[in-house]
């Protein structure tokens, strides 16, 4: 499965269109990482937890939308999105979405 | 909290410091890495490979910066903690997008986002933890030049 954010995929041609392919996780902090990041709070620096956490969780919203591009028989996921939104104190959801496409 | 504002202050700029030395060094190693805002490519290129990569980090400000940040927005002007907080994630985020690409044998990136998204927001007692997602994404090709 091919993924890009352009709206082609460079040095392919798209032969057939298949609509909105999406996927969403949401995901709730760890106890102990937040307790970590409450101590970084106060010295500065990269919340790695945090960025872990995020990765895994954008990792997994993608995985959700390329299973669906896959049951819609494209090969290629283009123009693909990220969204993030807080839905409440510690917890936040990870939306990806993007337009299946057959390319060749 | 005065020593909490003084170990905010001091580890602060220590971390600060040293990951601006760190960003210089891996930015001129990845020079010929080139990342474009356009998804135009040059005619020339045959592109044998694409594929979406990501590169993040989440940053945090320390309490000195949180407390310089939070007078300044009494007196107005630029809020210089923030500014410096920001440049710095997001360079941070286009590096590791890359290297991402740089490890997948790519040699251009496309189409290059740059995202932030504030996750968790501290409240307005002190309690929680701050800080921001800053997201650089594209599509990195495999070319033959």
């Amino acid at each position: 499965m091919i993924l890009t954010n352009t709206e082609e995929v460079p040095g392919k041609q798209i032969r057939e269109f298949y609509g909105v392919v999406s996927g969403s996780t949401v995901r709730a902090k760890h106890f102990g990482k937040d307790f970590l990041a409450g101590l970084k709070n106060i010295v500065g620096g990269e919340l790695t937890g945090y960025t872990e956490l995020l990765n895994e969780a954008r990792k997994e919203a993608m995985s959700r939308m390329v299973e669906e591009a896959r049951g819609l028989g494209a090969n290629a996921v283009v123009n693909v999105r990220f969204a993030t939104s807080s839905v409440a104190q510690g917890a936040a959801e990870i939306f990806a979405y993007g337009t299946a496409v057959r390319v060749d | 909290m005065l020593v909490l504002l003084v170990v905010g202050f001091t580890s602060g700029k220590i971390i600060e410091h040293l990951h601006y030395e760190d960003l210089a060094k891996r930015e001129r190693r990845l020079r010929r890495v080139p990342a474009l805002t356009t998804s135009r490519i040059p005619a020339d290129w045959r592109v044998e490979d694409a594929m979406l990569l990501t590169g993040t980090v989440v940053i945090s400000l320390d309490y000195w910066k949180r407390f310089a940040a939070g007078f300044r927005q009494f007196f107005g002007g630029n809020v210089r903690s923030y500014e410096t907080l920001f440049e710095r994630s997001r360079r941070e985020a286009m590096l590791r997008l890359k290297e991402a690409a740089a490890a997948k044998g790519c040699d251009a990136l496309v189409g290059v986002r740059l995202e932030s998204a504030e996750l968790a927001n501290m409240g307005s007692n002190g309690k929680g933890t701050a800080g921001v997602e800053l997201m650089a994404v594209g599509t990195a090709l495999r070319t033959k030049r």
